[in-house]
């Protein structure tokens, strides 16, 4: 925990964030710009879908991205709420947004795919429900933020919300297993991939992609959470002078 | 007296997400047959289900069974490799609609037994691969169908 800590101090976390966020936006332009090329341009069209296949490649790790982000955002909560740390409620604030629109580009994708592939945009069926699900347990989330003034309370609820939530999260991804549905099965399994390696490889690249691009736009998002805050105090002060 | 506290909130949440999962598990049981997005043939002869009521049936287009009438009706059998069930249709087919490929057809029974299809939606399993390897697998006598069928009426 002492690590953990020791990043958990606003002020070094800023001076930290400083330092890696020109990294980190380099690595995750360079792994989309790889990724991009090899889902869009190099990898080859599916024995049954074609071209359509390459659709996967945006879809596959935005839901995934949602989810983790989802799974990401609970456990920032729930060390909020136990640890009480300054910054494990402004992580869970920060990731909200993302995660919100990793599951929108999964939502409009997977209705692109489905058309010509299933033949309709969209089914009530346990994925896709309990995809939809995520979308409105992140709007939410935010909604929470947004409507309560004060901070403590509105990151209490918040973290609430983000807990209850979680149940969710096991139920998409198994989903496709207890239930049928109109929607594949998971493409991992204990016995490896059903996917072959060269759909699977630029498939692996956009997931490290989307993990960087989660990474880089969540530090810069607690940043600006913390500058949000300082003003906010700042004007609170100015206020109780005047 | 801190440890306390800390350790008051973790099983607190710990306990909450338990019982939570627990409902979500009891519900999910008991709704177990609104849930499932469509049922197997097998389901369906288990169930006897009356002829006025609207279902989904899926499975996989028995190999050879389809057969096109006139304009765009087409007649195919899905099986489970269980039980099959005959089905009428007529409309445009989605392009994955294949025969030995999964599909989910919602529609009526008719008294005769066969049932009377509105939609027809291909449904895509998790096998991804480009049409080579496809060939070559098949040309090898590699081809996973047979796994993938006795697969199917779980997934």
């Amino acid at each position: 925990m002492a690590r953990i800590e020791k990043f958990a101090n606003p002020t070094r976390f800023l001076r930290l964030q400083e330092k890696v966020q020109p990294w980190l936006a380099a690595i995750t332009a360079l792994l989309f710009a790889v990724g991009l090329y090899y889902a869009l341009a190099k990898a080859p069209a599916d024995y049954q879908q074609g071209e359509t296949v390459r659709i996967m490649f945006i879809h596959v790790p935005a839901a995934w991205g949602a989810t983790m982000v989802y799974a990401f955002m609970a456990l920032s909560s729930a060390i909020a709420v136990i640890f009480r740390h300054p910054l494990a409620d402004l992580s869970a604030k920060a990731a909200a947004p993302i995660g919100a629109v990793f599951t929108f580009l999964a939502l409009v994708t997977g209705a692109l795919w489905g058309k010509p592939m299933w033949g309709t945009y969209w089914v009530w069926d346990a994925r896709l429900t309990s995809f939809f699900v995520l979308f409105l347990l992140y709007l939410g989330y935010i909604a929470v933020w947004q409507a309560i003034d004060d901070y403590h309370r509105a990151a209490k609820i918040a973290a609430i919300v983000a807990l209850v939530g979680a149940v969710n999260v096991p139920i998409i991804k198994f989903s496709v297993e207890w239930w049928n549905s109109l929607h594949q099965p998971s493409i991992m399994s204990s016995s490896g991939s059903s996917v072959h390696s060269s759909i699977l490889i630029p498939l692996l690249i956009m997931v490290a992609a989307y993990s960087f691009l989660f990474l880089t736009l969540h530090l810069l998002a607690i940043r600006s959470e913390l500058r949000k805050r300082k003003i906010h105090q700042l004007q609170l002060a100015q206020a109780q002078k005047v | 007296m801190a440890m306390t506290r800390k350790k008051q909130r973790t099983t607190m949440i710990v306990g909450g997400l338990v019982v939570l999962g627990i409902a979500v598990a009891i519900i999910a049981t008991a709704l177990k047959d609104t849930i499932v997005f469509f049922y197997t043939p097998t389901e369906v002869a288990e169930k006897s289900i009356s002829p006025t009521t609207r279902f989904r049936l899926g499975g996989l287009v028995e190999k050879g069974s389809v057969k096109r009438g006139e304009g765009t009706t087409v007649s195919f059998t899905v099986t489970d490799n269980a039980q099959t069930i005959n089905v009428q249709y007529t409309g445009t087919l989605p392009d994955l609609f294949r025969e030995g490929q999964g599909v989910v057809t919602e529609g009526k029974l008719d008294r005769a037994g066969t049932f009377i299809a509105d939609s027809v939606l291909a449904k895509h399993d998790e096998n991804y691969m480009p049409k080579e390897v496809a060939d070559s697998l098949k040309k090898q006598g590699y081809w996973k169908h047979t796994e993938d069928e006795k697969k199917q009426p779980e997934s």
